[in-house]
């Protein structure tokens, strides 16, 4: 067993005779806390002067008309910019992307073109020699993938029915396993990567050269996390001693995940009761006060706060704003029935008062029934007074995943250091529908050489009768174009994850899981009740075509009542159960990328506009390029029965067709949950 | 049976005790001049059996928790008295928690068969909410076109059969808000011992689309809603010291 003054008072266990398991030392070593909000210290004024200053930079930004100031020249690596300070005196925790604080960094592995073109959005101008660099020497994400798309690919792409693809940006969605860098230090990773690579031996498959060069790159990313900690003053190749090294060491860790990454969304996991454990050792030890711990926790919630990516107007448009999907999973059970609440989960939530409202991080409570109750009403007091609290259902995934899972994004969970995700946005079935009628022409895009309606999927034969619509006839002809739609969504993320394993692999956050990792293979849908509806309509009302000049079913005449889901009327509900796990079962059937386990889910919680605009009149009565729901969510409005019907219609649907996660946005006036009294 | 529905709520929270699914039923003899339902008050709706009815609301028992359970309103709900004593024997098999929102105005003291009918219905209910329109008669006639006396009736009926009864006075600025006509109400509910609650309802004028949908002239046009201030001189004459 390896000893370290870092690991003094702790109990040990597998997790340091030789393995890496974070869980492990979580489980022998934290102190889960039923009592109340009380201990809770206000911020300091180092705090407050701190985040006076992040106040300042925002309004100037937000003057500047959303940037700040952009590197233009030097590209992000985790070494290439020096240190950086809000308040060098006042920081307890340290380190921003660049040299300076809302300074947006460079990141052209994804795509040189959409790193220019958000620059210029902002009025900056790339740099030539960087611009010549990633368009002569350095191949980026975004052209291998258009080098290997089929033209398909590239209809399917253009005419929307698959959308949102990360093939001109950061496939984001990876969480790395932060806390390692604080229990274990970075030189003992290193050793535990090293070993995993003289282990790659025999015949040098294509895929065990992959393996072998990638675990180099994650030698080196941690290597230069050592360096770039440095540049700070911190030395982190050793084991954290005291809180303060922690937090700082695990911030690091996740600062050079998003120096070498722009992702769609940059998670950083499951850590608050994690830091606990140095806190409490801390606390008894006489180290550091209640309001120091505090202090610890606001200034890395800060940095959180202020993480930024250069992106373009349209990626802005797609997310209904610039987020970051900084999500911090909190709280929870443990397997062993004991909760995973500490003081820390408190702090983190606190931080809420002490430095305000804010998106960012993603804070979200792991939910359970036998959460301690004090937690639970803590839970729901900074909730009332922020509105800045994310909730997700420990009972649910807990029993797949375990208790040390986090949440990428908004909801999809991985057990942290062991799963990571292929992230692959979402096909939007309103529209297959739609192909399915039309035999694969697109009811919108016209082809630009013959000014007809681009046939995007091979001809299929369109439903060519104007009698109302035959609920069977449809079924048939929508479950081919959904096997077609599934397998050229399968193979286009095939080819998107190919290229960014290749030239944006994610080497830090990648040194920062287990080297033998499960993979998923994340699929998404969109548009699930705005078809399920149009089913609904075609069985159960009368849905006449309503034609174009060149034949194409463009609208709908609709005779008669019909279900709708949202209501919980079976009849309407069983056809988007039916729609998911028809769609999940064809993406199943196809080979994923790199041995990956196929997912899905139903959350677009914003893109659901834009993929409206890019949609036709449908079956249901819905108008073109009015929005899809977000979601698994009803459509607008359709949901007449209040409340808990509309939650029990979404509450049907499978998880275990939709393990990547199912998200129902809810808006509820205070009002309606009763009388003030 | 069945009864002739307007629409269903599954997540009622202020019509009685906690989260509760509430049934609006079709038709209403009053036409109160600040009626936010005036769609409810003719025939029509959709035909559901009690079964049908019992069968969508037993879906919520989980949400219904120890307080929750079902209400029935409108419309004025015991138009369809037969109903709602099918529908509420039901749902006592299943031990579910029984509320009627009523004005009390389909009430006849005088005739033996209302009385059996309304004595079958307090049976079958946990709670009753029992809507005073106006204490002053020819002041209910003129905001309701019809007289308070069988309401005043029925809630001495409940006192008399000792049934949980909450008070609710919708209050209407001009109409229900005098200091005397509050304190006149406040006497006659001090007389009853049924009474566990009283509420104030503030008056709205979130139906008018309704009228405008419905092509109706809206009674009240240009009222506007209480103030916060009259809104707790009422709680304070109706409730204080209850």
């Amino acid at each position: 067993m390896m000893q370290y003054k870092g690991w003094e008072g702790f109990v040990p266990g597998k997790w340091c005779n030789d393995e890496v398991d974070v869980r492990d030392f979580i489980q022998r070593n934290y102190t889960p806390y039923e009592g109340d909000a009380t201990f809770l210290a206000p911020a300091t004024e180092a705090t407050k002067k701190l985040w006076e200053i992040v106040c300042d930079l925002s309004k100037k930004e937000r003057e500047a008309g959303g940037v700040l100031n952009a590197d233009t020249k030097i590209v992000s690596t985790l070494t290439s910019h020096g240190a950086g300070y809000l308040d060098k005196d006042l920081e307890k925790i340290v380190g921003v992307q660049t040299d300076e604080p809302f300074k947006r960094s460079l990141q052209p592995f994804g795509g040189i073109r959409i790193s220019e073109s958000a620059l210029q959005i902002y009025g900056y101008e790339l740099d030539d020699s960087v611009r010549e660099i990633f368009s002569k020497y350095r191949k980026t994400h975004n052209e291998g993938v258009f080098d290997a798309y089929t033209p398909e690919m590239r209809a399917a792409r253009s005419a929307h029915i698959l959308t949102g693809l990360p093939d001109g940006y950061g496939r984001g969605r990876i969480v790395g396993d932060y806390r390692r860098v604080a229990l274990y230090g970075v030189d003992y990773l290193i050793q535990r990567k090293e070993e995993d690579k003289l282990a790659m031996g025999g015949t040098m498959t294509p895929d065990k050269v992959r393996d072998r060069e990638e675990v180099s790159e994650q030698i080196k990313a941690l290597k230069a996390l050592k360096e770039m900690a440095a540049t700070y003053g911190c030395d982190i190749s050793k084991p954290a001693e005291t809180a303060q090294q922690a937090i700082q060491a695990l911030y690091f860790g996740y600062l050079g995940a998003v120096k070498d990454q722009n992702g769609a969304a940059m998670s950083i996991g499951r850590n608050s009761t994690f830091l606990d454990i140095y806190i409490e050792r801390d606390l008894k030890k006489g180290l550091i006060t209640e309001s120091e711990a505090q202090e610890f926790m606001d200034h890395f919630i800060m940095k959180l706060r202020i993480v930024k990516f250069m992106r373009t107007k349209e990626y802005n448009e797609l997310f209904s704003g610039d987020p970051t999907w900084v999500t911090e999973v909190i709280g929870g059970m443990g397997v062993d029935g004991r909760s995973l609440v500490t003081k820390n989960s408190f702090r983190v939530l606190h931080t809420l008062d002490n430095l305000g409202p804010a998106p960012e991080p993603n804070l979200t409570v792991l939910w359970s029934k036998r959460l301690p109750i004090a937690f639970k009403r803590y839970c729901a007091e900074i909730s009332i007074r922020t509105s800045s609290i994310q909730y997700e259902s420990d009972d649910l995934m807990r029993p797949e995943m375990g208790d040390d899972y986090c949440i990428a994004c908004c909801v999809s969970c991985m057990k942290v250091g062991k799963d990571m995700q292929f992230f692959g946005a979402r096909a939007n079935l309103a529209k297959c529908l739609l192909y399915a009628i039309n035999g694969g022409k697109d009811e919108l895009m016209k082809d630009k050489k013959t000014g007809k309606p681009m046939q995007v999927s091979p001809e299929f034969m369109p439903i060519t009768s104007n009698d109302a619509l035959d609920f069977n006839e449809v079924i048939s002809k929508f479950d081919n174009m959904m096997t077609w739609l599934a397998e050229l969504y399968v193979n286009t993320l095939n080819v998107i994850h190919y290229m960014h394993d290749k030239y944006c692999y994610e080497s830090l956050e990648m040194a920062l899981h287990d080297t033998k990792v499960r993979r998923f293979f994340a699929t998404g849908i969109a548009g699930l009740s705005c078809a399920a509806d149009s089913l609904s309509a075609i069985k159960y009302a009368k849905v006449y075509p309503v034609r174009n000049e060149d034949g194409i079913v463009v609208d709908f005449r609709i005779e008669g009542e019909f279900p709708k889901y949202g209501n919980n009327d079976d009849r309407a509900d069983e056809l988007a159960v039916w729609l998911l796990k028809t769609f999940m079962k064809k993406i199943k059937s196809h080979y994923t990328y790199r041995e990956s386990v196929p997912t899905t889910s139903i959350l677009t919680i914003t893109s659901n506009v834009v993929y409206g605009k890019k949609t036709g009149n449908t079956p249901d009565g819905r108008r073109a390029g009015t929005p899809l729901a977000p979601g698994a969510n009803p459509m607008h409005g359709r949901d007449s029965n209040g409340a808990l019907a509309s939650l029990e219609s979404v509450a049907k649907l499978p998880y275990e067709y939709s393990r990547d996660g199912i998200s129902n946005t809810f808006s509820i006036m205070p009002a309606s949950l009763g009388k003030e009294d | 049976m069945s009864g002739h529905i307007h629409s269903f709520e599954s997540f009622g929270t202020v019509d009685g005790p906690g989260i509760r699914y509430v049934i609006f039923l079709q038709g209403c003899p009053l036409r109160c001049k600040y009626c936010h339902n005036p769609d409810t008050w003719g025939q029509g709706g959709t035909q559901y059996t009690a079964e049908e009815v019992v069968e969508k609301a037993l879906r919520y028992k989980n949400y219904f928790g120890d307080k929750g359970g079902v209400t029935v309103t409108g419309g004025e709900p015991l138009v369809q008295i037969d109903f709602v004593i099918e529908l509420f024997s039901l749902l006592k098999e299943k031990g579910i928690h029984t509320c009627v929102d009523t004005s009390g105005i389909t009430f006849n003291e005088a005739s033996a068969a209302s009385v059996e009918k309304h004595e079958k219905l307090l049976a079958l209910t946990d709670l009753f909410l029992l809507d005073i329109k106006h204490i002053d008669d020819s002041a209910c006639k003129e905001l309701t076109g019809q007289s308070n006396a069988n309401t005043l009736a029925f809630a001495r009926f409940l006192d008399a059969h000792k049934k949980p009864t909450w008070i609710r006075q919708v209050l209407v600025p001009g109409i229900t808000d005098s200091d005397e006509t509050l304190q006149k109400t406040r006497a006659f509910i001090d007389g009853l011992s049924c009474v566990e609650r009283v509420e104030v309802l503030p008056y709205h004028t979130m139906g008018t689309v309704k009228y405008e949908k419905l092509g109706l002239k809206y009674p009240l046009e240009g009222l506007e809603p209480p103030t916060k201030e009259r809104v707790l001189n009422a709680k304070r004459i109706l409730c204080e010291g209850r």
